[in-house]
């Protein structure tokens, strides 16, 4: 069968050849490549996601100092390309950390490249999770924080069992929308030179010249990911709907 | 506050006069005057023309990216709106791609792909294109045009759909031709919706143009890099340049604050 099609179309043989796991093919490289890129999108949004709680329920309930320093964070991040922020963090977060170590008296350290990835779309993340969880807080009709407080629930108590609940249906959409933006940033991390899969691709691509085999190799991965994860969202939201009126 | 002061200066007033937001606006401009004073700034004067030259590119690929994608973006959300299914599939099929892969990939893939394609046909590089197509800056409006056409795609979908079917009908009940249809309701209509929304994405567009640099296009971004590589100075030039794409998002925004307030005349809110 395979041996037919190779027949016809030779180009086919080639383009296999290329992707095969086995060392002459790159794609044991791709699979790499795309393990970290997975490993640096579930940090960054697991981040992002704690950053932005505390966000939320700081605009919501801090004081004005707190709430306008949020608002700075906010909107500093939504407005600066990603990919300078990456720079600023990369650098500023490696040279800080240095001089912490150096001042304490120990010896500067070469910081991983996923933990640094993580840290610096984590960062990102957490700003377009604040807005997000802010929303879906927000939304979560009054009477029920009320009743809560009535039945003499702590603060904590009243987040873990009414508010967190209540809101994750709402906030679940947008979170979904986080987390895709999280799989396509780490893509960004190839320029300060970290391999995830795009870099990966590309010197797969450049060292072969065979451009279209690996870039759209690498766009099924991608693809995957996505249209993936996006099925599991849609099963989790669901879920968490049951027994809600449809909207 | 004196009563002679016009309103929006004094709503601004009342916003900033409040004890907190004093000592915030005091302590930002000492932290401006620190870095003026103590940071490194003698390279600007070496690199000025090469970076209005780069925020014009970064400006003109912008609106030209974005003019395109949205030209494109409207038969793709009408496709997926309201036509056949022949059309409205594949719509569907190119704005889950581009939606579903990095911009960087989709970028990479046109450059290096088509840019290593071209040249082996003989027609190609005869023909009166050669010129522009051995340049980057054709591949990086494609890429990001084709970008912001799948992403507004999906957005005038939504826009198409949230019109009321009873306006639509109305039309037709008038006795007006499809395209007038489009033309003068569903489209204006749609667009008002989506509108807010398109404020957003053209901010998202913006932050995505730095990407072009890879493709050795000379924008902003990348006369900062090479201050950066020339100089050794790090943190000066990111941060000037964080400065240059807020001022340009905070632009954009009043931009599209005064087109929705041109748009939404006459409507009750």
């Amino acid at each position: 069968m395979l041996d037919w099609l190779y027949s016809v179309w030779p180009a086919l043989e080639v383009s296999v050849n290329h992707l095969s796991l086995q060392p002459p093919g790159w794609g044991g490289n791709l699979l790499r490549g795309a393990w970290a890129s997975l490993q640096i999108a579930v940090g960054a949004f697991l981040l992002g996601l704690v950053i932005g709680t505390f966000g939320a329920l700081g605009k919501l309930n801090g004081g004005p100092v707190a709430r306008d320093l949020l608002a700075v964070y906010t909107t500093v991040v939504r407005a600066v390309p990603e990919l300078i922020l990456i720079l600023i963090l990369y650098y500023a977060g490696t040279d800080l950390l240095n001089q912490a170590l150096r001042a304490m008296g120990y010896r500067p350290v070469e910081i991983s490249g996923v933990v640094a990835g993580i840290a610096v779309l984590g960062v990102v993340q957490g700003a377009y999770a604040t807005e997000v969880l802010r929303g879906a807080i927000q939304s979560v009709p009054r009477g029920q924080i009320e009743a809560a407080r009535a039945f003499g629930m702590g603060a904590v108590l009243t987040f873990r069992r009414v508010t967190f609940p209540a809101m994750l249906p709402l906030a679940l959409p947008g979170l979904s929308n986080l987390w895709l933006i999280a799989t396509k940033d780490t893509a960004l991390l190839a320029i300060v030179g970290f391999s995830e899969l795009t870099l990966e691709t590309r010197q797969a691509a450049g060292a072969t010249r065979a451009y279209f085999t690996f870039f759209l190799a690498a766009g099924a991965l991608y693809l995957l990911m996505t249209l993936v994860s996006g099925r599991v969202f849609g099963w989790i939201e669901a879920r968490y709907r049951r027994g809600q009126v449809a909207p | 506050m004196s009563s002679t002061m016009n309103p929006a200066l004094r709503r601004i007033a009342d916003e900033v006069l409040v004890p907190h937001r004093l000592v915030m606006v005091a302590v930002a401009i000492g932290v401006v005057i620190w870095a003026a004073m103590s940071m490194r700034w003698h390279w600007i004067p070496r690199y000025s023309d090469l970076a209005i030259q780069g925020i014009w590119r970064t400006l003109w690929l912008l609106g030209l990216s974005v003019l395109i994608g949205f030209t494109l973006a409207v038969p793709l959300g009408l496709a997926q709106a309201a036509g056949p299914r022949f059309l409205a599939a594949p719509a569907r099929a190119f704005c889950t791609v581009i939606r579903g892969t990095p911009l960087l990939l989709q970028l990479w893939l046109i450059y290096f792909g088509l840019g290593s394609l071209f040249p082996q046909f003989p027609w190609i590089r005869e023909s009166e294109l050669w010129p522009y197509l051995r340049q980057a800056w054709p591949y990086a409006l494609l890429a990001l045009s084709l970008s912001f056409a799948g992403y507004e795609g999906e957005v005038m979908r939504g826009a198409f759909k949230s019109v009321p079917h009873g306006q639509l009908e109305a039309a037709r009940s008038m006795g007006m031709s499809r395209f007038a249809i489009l033309r003068r309701i569903w489209l204006p209509q749609a667009l008002q919706r989506a509108l807010p929304t398109l404020g957003g994405e053209t901010v998202l567009q913006m932050k995505a143009t730095p990407l072009v640099a890879t493709i050795t296009v000379i924008d902003i971004y990348a006369v900062a890099s090479r201050v950066r590589q020339d100089t050794f100075i790090i943190y000066e030039p990111l941060l000037l340049l964080a400065l240059i794409y807020m001022v340009i998002a905070g632009m954009i925004a009043l931009a599209f604050k005064l087109l929705e307030r041109h748009f939404n005349r006459g409507i009750v809110v």
